[in-house]
């Protein structure tokens, strides 16, 4: 297989190549704001790094490893034995197979890797043993450097209780709540009782908000608190729970600091976090629409006591809650990097890996306070292979077969671990990328982010981008109104998509007759066979019908050169474009507007799929003549699926609570799937008998398979 | 009566009615009523109400199929005044005449390409098949042939003009003798949008690709009652020949369609794949897919595992043009897939191995659909390009006594007699005879590569370990040195079995590239009456 090693090796140069350039494109974006303000070459760090981690944070840690002249390690499992991170690293070592417990987080298979590659420090990422003081001891046992805080800054930081307690003593402003380990559910009740309605129960060893659930009466105490405990058990391998006052409305700012070993430390101004969909961010921004200096002085402050309290050193997170009158609540300390830092990275110009690097070394802090810039304004939306059409978004997975970030528009960084071809698995997070985009100003943000969410060249799996595209293009979201609660107000039927308005709709209505009668024209054009009739002229006039959803257009298109004039209801649209039918991307003028859509099919029968304004509509385009035979044609009618449960996303089966016969009512739970460690109940659409079930707990199950069938 | 002036002469009016005498005149003009009469009679099929019939069933007239089949105002009927002959059983009487019959016939053009059609009428007759139903397709059918171009055939037909007797009968063998004669020289097409029942499913079964439309169109050779008669055995029209049936269990048909509209239009996108007849070559259509894109997502489509699986449609998709590949059989033997594509414009026939089924094995099924498919290829001109990711043929008594060794044998045959240009891509496993089978530079391989990831052997090294290491202690140590030895594609690549190994995203632009040096390929096998492949 010598030929077949030669080939990751390959890929590593050219991806090097690749991210060179990506890098002095991020150099290029922030100007005289770059990323690290005095990279000194003389400060000797470490000569190789291990990233006991994968994906997008793995690639994001190597990429300033290589900047600093560091040598890498990826760990990888098996089925990540092709994956970038991987390639990007200059070794790498395979720590187990596919399941997170026997591979990124085997700490006897990871200690092996270090060993054996002479890896000087661990940089681990976020997530995984990040925040694992068992983890970071090892490390120290064995002269390693962990790249993050002390193991005692993470012991008292990573339990929500303790974390509290020494918030409190440090005068950090706390939430009320209940500052103790909750053993049974009737404790539960009563504690949540004691605080008062609505409170929030959630895994003392969580994050990401795995593990939390939100309870506004006994019996969904007893519910979350059922939920929290598996879902803490089976994601941090520790189910002890606490319960606190639940601030309705609330926003969610973190401030990141960043603190050395010589009891130095820094707050690096805010991040906006409150968009977010089950206690998930979607959607961030650095600096926040709603603080004032002031207050951002405050909890700068507060956050960097608190650094100081726990003798924290390198970069971390203090989260507040904060409450419309600009109370803030200390939430928690995340004693990592975060998965949002890159927005911080732009409006500072510090690379916050670096620095982490440099701090583990035991360097002291380059910069004071009054150093810390805000320039300009940065927004990161997390593309992930989800449904948002569901809850939001439920997971999805497959095969990238086609994927283009874009990178070719300025101001715009992705932060991504995977590529074309790579397969997002049941296994990991369905994080695709971190789209940022940078401005000296919010709007010119926003307007980049439009632009690179329109160019995001996504196929093969389902995504998050319509949801992104309509939270940015809010007009909540953009006067900066916005509230953890956003997702849920704002669209309280659940996400349906963009909705069109007639201009829009003629647009995309427009569009999609001109790119029919473009293919059309295409099927005409056979080279060098002289046996294709040339008596017709080519033609240059269609009567066309457009269907989308239940509306059918009768259209005229007449075309000029590569113009399409589009005649619907009286009104002309003009339609102008390079019309390459291979690209993804359709990149158009409509009326003089730029806009980009992106063919996501195209089928014979007249289907296409267009996606436009970031959400993609099924358009049938038939000549008048089809469409006219076409109302002859029977209507199929899809199979009744109220008596079906399907698995809405591929997952794990955890439990099944009915047996053929029983009677269920309305809403009740039938089985709960677990999937990317999230406990999903999937409950019956009506009152019912079981008529069969076809599943087992511990079974795998694919999206759309058959569970339980109803009577 | 000579006029002094001379009328002008138009080519637009029939001489005849410029000799003006008054009782010719007349006549003339009854007879152009009469013309007319006749036209409207037969745009009319059947009468409006077997038509709002027709509709009701969800199905389109014989008229409105060739109209959506067909370039607007392309289609050249002939025969429209042909009348069934038949004097018995009171056929004879005016009622029971319609002009053209129960099938309308003539060319056209679909994207500006010529094409032959017929289209059975189920409104005259349930489109029953008389002598004169018959002749006109056997008139379209010969001049098909003789200029070059494919047939299309829609087919409605409640089976024999049971009225003729033996003259019906007789049509059905002058139908089929002309498939048989037209196939290898134009492509034939038939798309089974109603019944089609009893000997008439032979005529479909003669042609290169038969298409139906799902819950409208039935194809056996006896109806549930015979059926139910015969072997009391219950079944439905639907269970029996229907579309799904034919596209997953038999293999009978090459797609379904949803509906009629669905199916004409597909028919229409199919055709542009085809070249027009056996002397013309593979058509090229103008393309905006670069032919030296590389396609990284290939490089990592193979799992490091021996044993997983990968989709090869993704392969496929991923090679070709715009991702337009239109498969052949998608439902039946899915272990191998085929089907039509485009490089750089250039239509090719793609044969691929499917590890997501049956570890994409080769079986009985799959050999007999993928060597009709190779055999379709060769006799028009269509390049081949073979993905091979083949573990052996499927072993065990169903597959012996099914006759996997002759059948097995079509597909290596079909591969070893085509002179077309062959290319062929070894993604992974080749082992065994189906490495010979697949395409191999043994049986005249144009170009064969091998990606990295290729492993040209006998067997799987298991297998190998335990016939050469009999009874040898250390089992996993002589495995890994087989491993070490064939697994991989040295073995082959140091005796130039594949003539490079490349990386795998160079293989869109490596196959463009070799198809325009092939263009010119010139291969004969030696003459001979007609080949004696294993049927």
């Amino acid at each position: 297989m010598a030929a077949h090693r030669l080939s990751p090796s390959l890929n590593r140069l050219l991806l090097a190549g690749k991210y060179a350039s990506f890098w002095t494109r991020c150099c290029a974006v922030h100007g005289y704001a770059q990323y690290s303000t005095a990279c000194s070459p003389n400060e000797k760090t470490f000569d190789k790094i291990l990233i006991a981690n994968r994906g997008e944070i793995a690639c994001r840690v190597m990429k300033t490893c290589h900047k600093m002249g560091i040598q890498t390690v990826a760990v990888h499992s098996d089925v990540d034995a092709s994956a970038v991170h991987v390639k990007m690293a200059n070794e790498a070592v395979c720590v187990g197979p596919a399941p997170t417990s026997k591979s990124y987080l085997n700490m006897d298979a990871i200690m092996d890797a270090v060993r054996a590659t002479g890896a000087q420090a661990v940089h681990p990422g976020y997530g995984f043993l990040s925040e694992n003081k068992e983890f970071a001891k090892r490390l120290a046992a064995e002269g390693v450097a962990f790249i993050g805080p002390d193991t005692y800054a993470l012991q008292a930081m990573g339990d929500k209780i303790e974390s509290k307690l020494i918030a409190k003593a440090a005068t950090v402003n706390t939430i009320p709540g209940y500052d103790g380990v909750v053993k049974t559910v009737e404790e539960a009740v009563k504690i949540s009782q004691d605080i008062g309605y609505p409170v929030m129960i959630k895994a003392s060893a969580g994050g990401g908000g795995k593990g939390m659930r939100i309870a506004w009466n006994d019996e969904e105490t007893r519910e979350g608190f059922r939920f929290s405990s598996q879902e803490a058990a089976s994601s941090f391998g520790d189910d002890r729970l606490l319960i606190e006052k639940f601030i309705d409305n609330p926003r969610h700012i973190e401030i990141q600091v960043l603190a050395d070993k010589h009891g130095n430390a820094l707050w690096l101004n805010e991040r906006e976090c409150s968009i977010q969909r089950r206690n998930q961010k979607v959607v961030e921004e650095a600096p926040s629409t709603f603080l004032d200096a002031a207050t951002r002085r405050a909890m700068g402050e507060q956050a960097v006591q608190l650094a100081k309290a726990v003798q924290y050193s390198s970069a971390g997170t203090v989260e507040f809650l904060v409450d419309s009158n600009k109370n803030f609540y200390f939430l928690e300390m995340n004693t990592r990097l975060q998965v949002e830092h890159p927005i911080t990275e732009c409006i500072t110009g510090l690379d916050l890996v670096e620095q982490m690097i440099r701090v583990a070394k035991g360097y002291k802090l380059q910069h004071k306070q009054e150093d810390i810039p805000i320039n300009g304004w940065a927004i990161e939306s997390r593309v992930y292979a989800e449904d948002p059409y569901k809850s939001f978004g439920l997971p999805s997975i497959g095969r990238l077969s086609r994927y283009q970030e874009p990178l070719n528009l300025s101001n715009v960084r992705v932060d991504s671990g995977i590529q074309e071809g790579s397969d997002i698995s049941i296994y990991y997070d369905p994080m695709i990328s971190k789209l940022v985009t940078y401005g000296a100003t919010r709007a010119e943000a926003l307007a980049s982010m439009e632009d690179a969410l329109d160019n995001y060249v996504i196929r093969g799996v389902t995504h998050n981008i319509s949801l992104l595209r309509e939270i940015i293009t809010h007009p909540r979201f953009i006067s900066g109104d916005i509230s953890t609660n956003f997702l849920p107000e704002v669209y309280p039927d659940g996400f349906k998509g963009h909705q069109l308005e007639a201009d829009s709709r003629r647009e995309l209505l427009a569009a999609a007759a001109a790119l029919h009668i473009t293919a059309q024209l295409r099927s005409q054009r056979v080279l060098g066979d002289l046996r294709v009739s040339s008596s017709p002229v080519e033609c240059s006039h269609w009567e066309l019908c457009v269907e989308l959803e239940e509306g059918r257009h009768h259209v005229d298109v007449t075309k000029s050169g590569k113009v399409y004039t589009v005649e619907m209801d009286g009104v002309k649209v003009e339609v102008d474009g390079q019309w390459n039918l291979a690209s993804p991307l359709l990149p158009l003028a409509i009326n003089g507007t730029h806009r980009m859509l992106q063919c996501l099919s195209r089928d014979a029968s007249g289907k296409i799929v267009l996606q436009y304004l970031g959400t993609s509509f099924k358009v049938r385009v038939l000549s008048k003549l089809a469409a006219q035979l076409n109302s002859y044609m029977p209507e199929k009618v899809p199979e009744d699926t109220s008596s079906l449960l399907r698995s809405p996303m591929p997952g794990a089966v955890v439990t099944v609570s009915v047996k053929p016969g029983d009677s269920v009512a309305e809403g009740q739970e039938i089985c709960v799937i677990e999937a990317m460690k999230m406990q999903n109940s999937l409950t019956a659409a009506r009152q019912a008998k079981v008529k069969s079930v076809h599943c087992k707990p511990g079974e795998t199950v694919g999206e759309g398979d058959l569970l339980v069938e109803l009577e | 009566m000579i006029s002094s002036r001379p009328r002008p002469f138009t080519r637009d009016t029939p001489s005849f009615f410029l000799i003006g005498c008054d009782s010719s005149s007349a006549s003339a003009l009854s007879v152009k009523e009469r013309i007319d009469h006749k036209r409207k009679t037969a745009l009319c099929g059947g009468g409006q109400h077997r038509i709002d019939a027709q509709h009701k069933k969800g199905k389109l007239t014989a008229r409105e199929r060739v109209e959506l089949l067909l370039d607007p105002e392309s289609f050249v009927e002939s025969d429209m005044f042909v009348e069934h002959r038949c004097s018995d059983f009171g056929m004879e009487q005016d009622g029971n005449k319609f002009p053209g019959d129960s099938v309308v016939t003539g060319r056209g053009r679909i994207n500006g390409r010529l094409v032959y059609v017929f289209s059975q009428d189920f409104t005259v007759f349930g489109g029953s098949l008389s002598g004169a139903h018959a002749q006109k397709i056997c008139k379209i059918m010969d001049q098909a042939m003789m200029v070059g171009a494919p047939v299309i055939g829609l087919n409605d037909s409640g089976g024999a003009r049971i009225q003729e007797g033996v003259e019906s009968l007789a049509g059905y063998a002058d139908i089929f003798l002309r498939n048989v004669m037209a196939s290898g020289v134009v492509p034939q097409i038939s798309l089974i949008m109603g019944p089609c029942a009893g000997g008439a499913v032979y005529s479909p079964a003669l042609t290169d690709f038969t298409f139906m439309v799902k819950d409208t169109s039935y194809l056996f050779i006896t109806g549930p009652d015979v059926v139910k008669s015969v072997t009391n055995e219950d079944v439905t029209q639907e269970e029996l020949g229907g579309a799904k049936t034919h596209t997953t269990v038999s293999g009978v048909a090459h797609h379904a369609f949803e509906d009629d509209v669905e199916a004409l239009l597909n028919v229409r996108e199919f055709f542009n794949f085809l070249p027009l007849s056996n002397q013309d070559a593979a058509p090229i259509r103008e393309c905006h897919d670069r032919s030296d894109r590389l396609v990284h997502s290939l490089d990592t489509i193979v799992p490091f595992e021996t044993t997983k699986a990968y989709d090869m449609l993704d392969i496929v998709h991923a090679t070709v043009d715009e991702s337009d590949f239109f498969e052949i059989m998608p439902n039946y033997a899915k272990n191998i897939v085929v089907g039509f594509a485009r490089m750089n414009g250039r239509t090719v026939g793609i044969v691929g191995n499917q590890p997501k089924v049956a570890s994409g094995c080769l079986d009985i099924n799959s050999s007999v659909k993928g060597a009709r498919f190779v055999r379709f290829c060769d006799a028009f001109n269509i390049p081949i390009i073979t993905f091979v990711d083949v573990p052996g043929f499927l072993p065990g008594t169903a597959q012996e006594y099914g006759g996997i060794i002759r059948h097995g044998a079509k597909l290596l045959y079909a591969f070893a007699e085509a002179t077309v240009p062959k290319i062929t891509v070894i993604t992974r496993k080749a082992y065994g005879g189906a490495y010979d089978v697949m395409s191999s530079k043994h049986l005249r391989g144009d170009v064969n590569y091998a990606w990295p990831t290729a492993e040209v052997a006998v067997m799987g090294a298991k297998g190998a370990v335990q016939i050469i290491f009999r009874g040898k202690e250390n089992q996993a140590e002589a495995e890994a040195e087989y491993v070490e030895k064939f697994a991989n594609p040295f073995p082959a690549a140091l005796r130039g079995f594949v003539d490079d190994i490349i990386e795998p995203s160079t293989t869109r632009r490596r196959i463009c590239r070799d198809l325009e040096v092939l263009a010119s390929k010139k291969q004969l096998n030696p003459w001979k009456k007609h080949a004696n492949i294993p049927l």
